[in-house]
């Protein structure tokens, strides 16, 4: 997990869309005849994962909305998760 | 942001006050299709059924679920491939946020179709492999059908969807499991889902030829464990046990009236596919109703809704909110009461009618009853 590089570019992948569900007031991640609801923070890492950004540049990007300092490790932890469940993935 | 972890979806129940939207909605476009599995759980009357949507009727159903917060769609049938609007129902779909999944048997998928769908926004496809037992050994000895479903294949490929396959187990194929198996590799298919028959439509009519024996299933799940061994995270199998050899029942539907609303190709709306068949349930039409008040008020949708109408067993079963009592339809097919336990549960004092089904299946062993003949689903 350790090993994320922090320069690669995550992007939802394909066969998952990432969308806001008004009637759940939640985003949710949809794949095949399924879907995961996401909570505040899975949501707010996903969205910023448009395959431009780096992991790198979605930390800073999130601690400055947020106010919040030393995300790195949190961020990379959800980042490599999300790869593993292939609901990212990660161009270079 | 600490626990950034996603929790799955747990659609609220609704013991407490109004239940959650209908996530996933089924639109069996059409009944017609061009095989006559001996398997298929399209009602065995569809031939009395009404006249099938328009176009614009579908869209307005479209419309009105993803305002109701459907996000998941199932376009099925039937073969929906029949239906010449498929492209311009999935077009709608995913301009309105639907994620879009064709269950198609492969039967009239061209390059120009499949263009079309994906040109439309259309998210998957899942393969059946949906034929009759004639058809099955021309399939299995590579024949018409195979090439058939090699060319489907080879498109769903090429337009870089995964490759995902069902197949339908029963007595008569499931010995061929092995074979059903390599050629699914040769295909290139990413998952393949080996479902055992569920027994309601034409497949219930037909229970006691289809239903395997033990060793035969034991066989088969030996063959897919090897298989899956051997071929490794590439290609992912998933075997589903026929749920008479069980004890406890599958949560079905996750509950009726809690995520899925079905459209017959009427307009019929159902709370399962299967659910047609239940008596004394006046189903809406989407042609006389909106369909918000046909999910949330509909005396349909509500009658199985929560826990109110079980009876015991399962009224005071701690496993109540996880399997919901089970099938409706099995129970009411199997004990003439869709209130009842299923009995596939232990717990169900009707459970000796599952076992007498397997017993009889052991007793025959292989061999074909000829007083039984199979009843393949036809048009006329």
């Amino acid at each position: 997990m350790g090993s994320l590089d922090t320069a690669a570019r995550p992007t939802v992948a394909q066969g998952f869309r990432l969308q806001w569900e008004p009637a759940q007031e939640a985003h949710v991640l949809l794949y095949p005849e399924g879907m995961v609801k996401l909570n505040q923070s899975a949501a707010a890492i996903l969205t910023r994962c448009n395959g431009r950004r780096t992991v790198a540049d979605i930390v800073t990007d999130l601690e400055s909305t947020y106010g919040l300092a030393g995300l790195t490790q949190d961020v990379c932890a959800f980042i490599a998760l999300a790869v593993e469940r292939t609901w990212l993935e990660l161009l270079s | 942001m600490s626990d950034p972890m996603p929790t799955p979806a747990s659609p609220r129940s609704n013991g407490s006050g109004r239940s959650g939207p209908p996530l996933w909605l089924l639109l069996e476009l059409t009944y017609r299709c061009p095989l006559h599995c001996v398997f298929c759980y399209n009602p065995t009357d569809f031939r009395s059924v009404g006249p099938e949507l328009e176009t614009a009727e579908w869209l307005r159903v479209l419309e009105e679920a993803r305002e109701l917060g459907s996000v998941q769609l199932g376009l099925s049938g039937g073969e929906p491939l029949v239906r010449e609007d498929l492209e311009t129902i999935v077009a709608a779909a995913h301009r309105l946020g639907f994620y879009t999944n064709l269950i198609t048997s492969g039967v009239g998928l061209t390059e120009t179709r499949l263009q079309g769908l994906r040109q439309g926004g259309l998210d998957h496809i899942q393969l059946s492999f949906q034929d009759s037992t004639r058809v099955m050994n021309d399939f299995l000895s590579s024949t018409r059908t195979f090439e058939l479903k090699s060319r489907a294949a080879a498109l769903i490929k090429k337009h870089h969807y995964p490759m995902v396959l069902n197949v339908v187990l029963h007595r008569l194929n499931i010995d061929h499991v092995e074979e059903i198996l390599d050629m699914a590799e040769r295909m290139g298919a990413d998952y393949v889902e080996l479902a055992n028959t569920q027994y309601y439509g034409w497949a219930w009519r037909n229970r006691d030829e289809l239903l395997p024996t033990r060793a035969q299933l034991q066989r088969a799940e030996d063959v897919t464990a090897r298989f899956r061994e051997r071929v490794g995270p590439r290609m992912r199998v998933f075997f589903v046990v026929p749920d008479y050899f069980e004890t406890r029942p599958k949560p079905c539907m996750s509950g009726l009236g809690r995520v899925f609303l079905g459209i017959a190709p009427d307009g019929i709306a159902l709370p399962c596919q299967a659910a047609r068949m239940l008596p004394g349930l006046a189903f809406p039409n989407v042609r006389e109703a909106s369909l918000g008040s046909i999910w949330y008020d509909s005396p349909a949708f509500n009658r199985y809704r929560g826990e109110d109408w079980m009876k015991e067993p399962c009224r005071s079963c701690p496993e109540r909110s996880r399997d919901f009592g089970g099938c409706r339809c099995q129970a009411y097919l199997l004990t003439g009461d869709a209130a009842n336990a299923d009995p596939v549960c232990d717990l169900s004092p009707h459970h000796h009618l599952v076992t007498e089904a397997v017993d009889r299946a052991e007793r025959r062993g292989t061999a074909r009853a000829s007083e039984h003949p199979l009843v393949f689903r036809d048009h006329r």
